[in-house]
């Protein structure tokens, strides 16, 4: 076998990574969208600094100053954003529910993640009777939609636990819960990648040097699968975001009280219909630019990276 | 008068890095009923230029100049409505791998009959039966069975018989078949060379075969261009190429066939490798690889030069041409030429058997 | 086909006994039934009976046995809040659920196809890359978000489409309640199925524009242009069909999420079907109901998914062979 020198292939990995970022600057619309990205993660990171009222303080919502119309419409430089039906500030309530969106979605996709490269990398590795039982586990949990599954447990855990004491573990239980319902898309392409990897000679060499099956897997296959995931978890977590609004959205993710986009989203709905749509709108665009942003990137990653996401 | 005639065909493609040739000055005729071969590796253009004479080179590909004549209407005019009525009818086309040529979803019935529709006035039961009256002349066994049949249902060998028999629904005048066998089995191979051979014969339909293989094309063509990087450097007749190629090129495709070595020795390979389109050497494409190359070479283009039996675009060839002429008393040339050029072309060709 | 078919029922059969396993939890396990039937007033003593006699001090197994058993026979259980079967509860929603998937199926079919078509065949022209722009965007944006601007335009703003329920319906044959044969039931019908249809139809349109254009560069349809087909024929017959071989199995898996997708729709329009109903049982914490709608909904998926698999067989003459050999 021809002798490679690592020095020489971590040179051609990392030209291959400055080339992309290279290619990644000339595109203005994946620079964009990543600088809204960084924005709203920089804005979510600060938001008790930034925020203009804390919104843990009781006096936060007062009826007197509910439905306060934009700045720009009403003129109150108090409520650059205008105020939601309780008189709380909406900028302020934007930035802690950004940040909780962006928290669970994150934290959520993590979840998934590992548990779907550690089944991906069980069964592709093993392969036989496992593989074939957890693949089977996947096309089922897959065919029931991430949404509805989640829908159903969250509905149950709400039963279980009644809303008053559901309230405080909200967030855990979202994370927790988008975070299981969507293993099977990681799984099935680690899986896919460890496949095409066993094939290949190295892996071979690997164990017959009595490398342990654990760490071939972790440092010499899961390295290969570095730009599929990539895609994979910049995608999901637009989704998970998506998950937890229309979760909350039903009245099954975050209270009123600690609220979520979703939740924001859900309360003003109601009041589209009374003329203060803004308590409604502003929250939906901060949503979709979010969600938008992150897809973009995603598409980007696709194109560029072109690896095959395994989505059937 | 001649079926096809090819005049200066230059075909371009678009890319970001510019406009790039990747086929120039490309002349060639063709009588009817006659068999010829384009040879070359892969990237000489010779499948482009088999899709560019039915207009159909995939999008960065344009035809820049020249002209494609059928029976002296020009082609390269026609819009591509007008060009439909070529396709399949006057000119049909027989691809690489039969695998992947088959639509998998349709049955061999249904793309056999729809090809015969889009091109007659026939009534769907004529047209299966001209269907099936085809595919016994490829030699189906059980063409109705096999009519109602889906391509992954047939062996690879049968496919190639099938898209054969979709090449030959409307008796075209030409077939241009790219690379045919190359996909198949070396045993199906001579029987689908024969069949195309003889299909050809019986009706009087010419034949472009496209291949990088001279021994393929040895049993096939009674004249062979050779093509390198998008030019032709040598034509003539199948017999006289193989016998005494003269370009270093052509010599080069001679060794490194399989026949040509000794057993337990290794190929003779040419060294290097076809340059891209993005960085065509200066001067004449090959001098990179040839074994003879001069100073001239690398700058100027040698011109085609006729030896009396094949043309050939090489300065080595010219300068002896010349030197000969000077003799004047000379008019044979290749016993000379062969000992200057290359020793290991004693063995002679007949031992590959043209069948 | 037989054995295809036979390994599909087998696979039904194991998650329909997982998700009855659920939904028996859910039922007999959630909040305390009795406490449930009877209020407050009911001695401790008269409580326990009632448990032995409903058969809660059982063990575990026995009890999903029992279930089960009743949940064959189409008995799964009484409804706290309408105090009928839940079954039954759950089954007159059904058609207005059905009604509304379907509009919006046939809404994603006819315009996602010649979209994705479109800007398949013609990727450098405007309205290519106006589609395609769209439906980045569309895929952005959450289905009650498209919902809650559906109802703020038509119904508040221009006021030319009602925002809740189904309007004037109809029972046609004894048993099915449609809104299809009123044009009121058709207005009412028009908002909630546009934005079902409108959450899903981006990423179709993709899908079909990306698969389509890998067919168009193979080589049958090369071949299929050699023999001078017009291309109408080519992209039609021979693309499309290729085209929706890998559409079909992820229309199969997107059926869950259109399942999702109506609750959702269901909740904001007001729309009385399944999806509103179990939206209505949570609050309520009607838990046989929760637990029906479970198992209604578990068998409707698993219906639909060996359906999609057949209809996939039906498309791809490669699966029809690969059962033929055995």
């Amino acid at each position: 076998m021809k002798h490679i020198n690592k020095e020489q292939v971590i040179s051609t990995k990392s030209k291959h990574w400055i080339h992309l970022w290279h290619g990644f600057l000339s595109d203005k619309i994946a620079v964009l969208s990543l600088l809204i990205f960084t924005f709203y993660c920089l804005i979510s990171l600060a938001a008790p600094l930034i925020a203009p009222f804390d919104v843990r303080d009781p006096s936060f919502m007062s009826l007197e100053n509910s439905e306060i119309a934009p700045y720009w419409i009403d003129g109150d430089s108090r409520f650059l954003l205008g105020t939601d039906g309780q008189g709380r500030d909406l900028l302020s309530v934007i930035l802690y529910g950004t940040r909780l969106s962006l928290t669970i979605g994150i934290f959520a996709v993590v979840i998934q993640g590992v548990l779907g490269i550690c089944i991906g990398l069980i069964a592709g590795y093993f392969g036989g009777r496992l593989d074939n039982f957890l693949m089977r586990c996947a096309d089922i949990q897959l065919s029931f939609s991430n949404m509805m599954v989640a829908i159903i447990v969250m509905a149950l855990f709400q039963t279980v636990f009644g809303i008053a004491s559901y309230q405080h573990l909200a967030m855990y239980i979202l994370i927790l819960v988008i975070g299981l319902a969507e293993w099977p898309l990681f799984a099935r392409t680690v899986r896919a990648s460890v496949l095409a990897e066993k094939q290949k000679e190295y892996i071979d060499a690997a164990r017959i040097m009595g490398i342990g099956s654990g760490r071939i897997m972790f440092k010499h296959i899961l390295p290969n699968t570095v730009s599929p995931l990539l895609v994979i978890f910049t995608i999901q977590i637009a989704n998970a975001i998506i998950a937890e609004a229309a979760l909350s959205f039903l009245g099954l993710g975050m209270p009123v009280t600690q609220p979520s986009l979703g939740s924001l989203i859900s309360s003003g709905f109601s009041y589209m219909f009374s003329g203060a749509w803004w308590i409604c709108v502003i929250p939906s665009i901060t949503l979709i630019v979010l969600i938008l942003v992150m897809n973009l990137l995603g598409d980007w990653l696709r194109d560029h990276l072109n690896p095959k996401v395994y989505k059937d | 008068m001649e079926l096809l005639n090819v005049h200066n065909l230059n075909v371009n493609f678009q890319l970001k890095q510019g406009d790039l040739a990747a086929l120039i000055d490309i002349s060639f005729s063709l009588k009817k009923g006659e068999r010829i071969a384009f040879v070359g590796e892969s990237g000489a253009g010779k499948s482009i230029l088999g899709f560019s004479i039915v207009n159909l080179i995939s999008k960065p590909g344009y035809i820049k100049s020249g002209s494609i004549k059928l029976h002296d209407n020009e082609l390269s005019h026609l819009s591509n409505r007008q060009m439909r009525h070529i396709r399949g009818k006057r000119i049909a086309m027989i691809f690489q791998d039969p695998m992947m040529t088959l639509n998998p979803v349709l049955t061999i019935g249904e793309q056999m009959v729809e090809a015969i529709l889009s091109h007659t006035d026939l009534r769907k039961k004529e047209a299966k039966n001209l269907a099936i009256e085809k595919l016994v002349q490829v030699h189906i066994a059980s063409p109705e069975n096999r009519f109602d049949q889906y391509p992954h249902e047939l062996s690879g060998g049968m496919r190639q018989r099938v898209i054969i028999a979709i090449a030959l629904l409307l008796t075209p005048d030409i077939i241009i078949a790219d690379e045919p066998t190359t996909a198949l089995d070396v045993t199906i191979q001579a029987e689908i060379l024969e069949l195309l051979k003889q299909i050809c014969d019986d009706n009087n339909v010419a034949l472009i075969l496209i291949s990088h293989d001279l021994g393929v094309v040895s049993r096939v063509a009674e004249r062979t261009i050779v093509m390198y990087a998008g030019r032709i450097v040598e034509q003539g007749p199948t017999l006289e190429i193989i016998n005494d190629p003269q370009h270093p090129y052509t010599q080069g495709l001679l060794n490194a066939l399989p026949q040509m070595s000794l057993p337990g020795q290794r190929l003779n390979q040419i060294s290097g490798s076809m340059p891209s389109l993005l960085d065509r050497p200066s001067g004449c494409a090959f001098h990179e690889r040839c074994p003879y190359a001069m100073d001239k070479c690398k700058q100027g283009l040698p011109e085609f030069l006729f030896n009396g039996v094949s043309h050939v675009a090489c300065f080595m060839v010219e300068d002896m041409l010349e030197d000969l002429n000077n003799d004047a008393d000379s008019t044979y040339f290749d016993n000379e030429l062969d000992e200057d050029l290359d020793t290991s072309l004693e063995i002679q060709p007949q031992t590959r058997g043209s069948k | 086909m037989l054995h295809f078919l036979f390994r599909r029922v087998i696979q039904a059969i194991i998650v329909m006994v997982v998700i009855s396993i659920i939904s028996f939890l859910v039922q007999g396990r959630l909040g305390d039934p009795v406490q449930q039937m009877v209020g407050q007033s009911v001695s401790l003593e008269d409580r326990e009976n009632l448990r032995e006699e409903l058969g809660l001090n059982d063990s575990l197994v026995d009890q999903y046995m029992r279930f089960a058993k009743n949940a064959i026979k189409g008995d799964l259980g009484v409804s706290y809040y309408y105090k009928e079967p839940a079954l039954e509860v759950i089954l007159r929603k059904v058609p207005a659920t059905l009604e509304l998937s379907f509009s919006a199926i046939v809404l994603i079919i006819v315009i996602s196809i010649p979209c994705g078509v479109i800007a398949a065949i013609r990727p450098k022209s405007l309205l290519s890359k106006a589609l395609m722009f769209f439906s980045s965007i569309g895929l952005s944006v959450p289905i009650f978000i498209i919902a809650i601007f559906l109802v703020y335009f038509f119904s508040v703003e221009w006021q030319i489409a009602p925002s809740f329920g189904r309007g004037e319906t109809e029972v046609i044959f004894s048993f099915w309640e449609t809104g299809f044969t009123s044009w009121d039931g058709l207005q009412h019908l028009f908002l909630p199925s546009l934005s079902l249809a409108l959450a899903l139809m981006p990423l179709f349109v993709r899908l079909i524009r990306s698969e389509m254009m890998e067919v168009l560069q193979s080589e049958y349809i090369k071949f299929a242009w050699a023999k001078g087909l017009s291309p109408m024929r080519i992209y039609f017959v021979h693309a499309l069909k290729n085209t929706l071989l890998p559409i079909i199995t992820v229309a199969g898996i997107q059926a869950g999420t259109l399942v999702a997708y109506t609750i959702l729709t269901e909740t904001i329009f007001q729309w009385p079907g399944m999806g509103f109903l179990f939206w209505d049982a949570i609050s309520r914490v009607d838990t046989p109901l929760i637990s029906a709608y479970l198992m209604v909904v578990g068998a409707m998926f698993v219906i639909t998914n060996t359906l999609v698999d057949l209809i996939y067989g039906l498309v791809n003459p490669t699966v029809r062979l690969s059962s033929h050999g055995l």
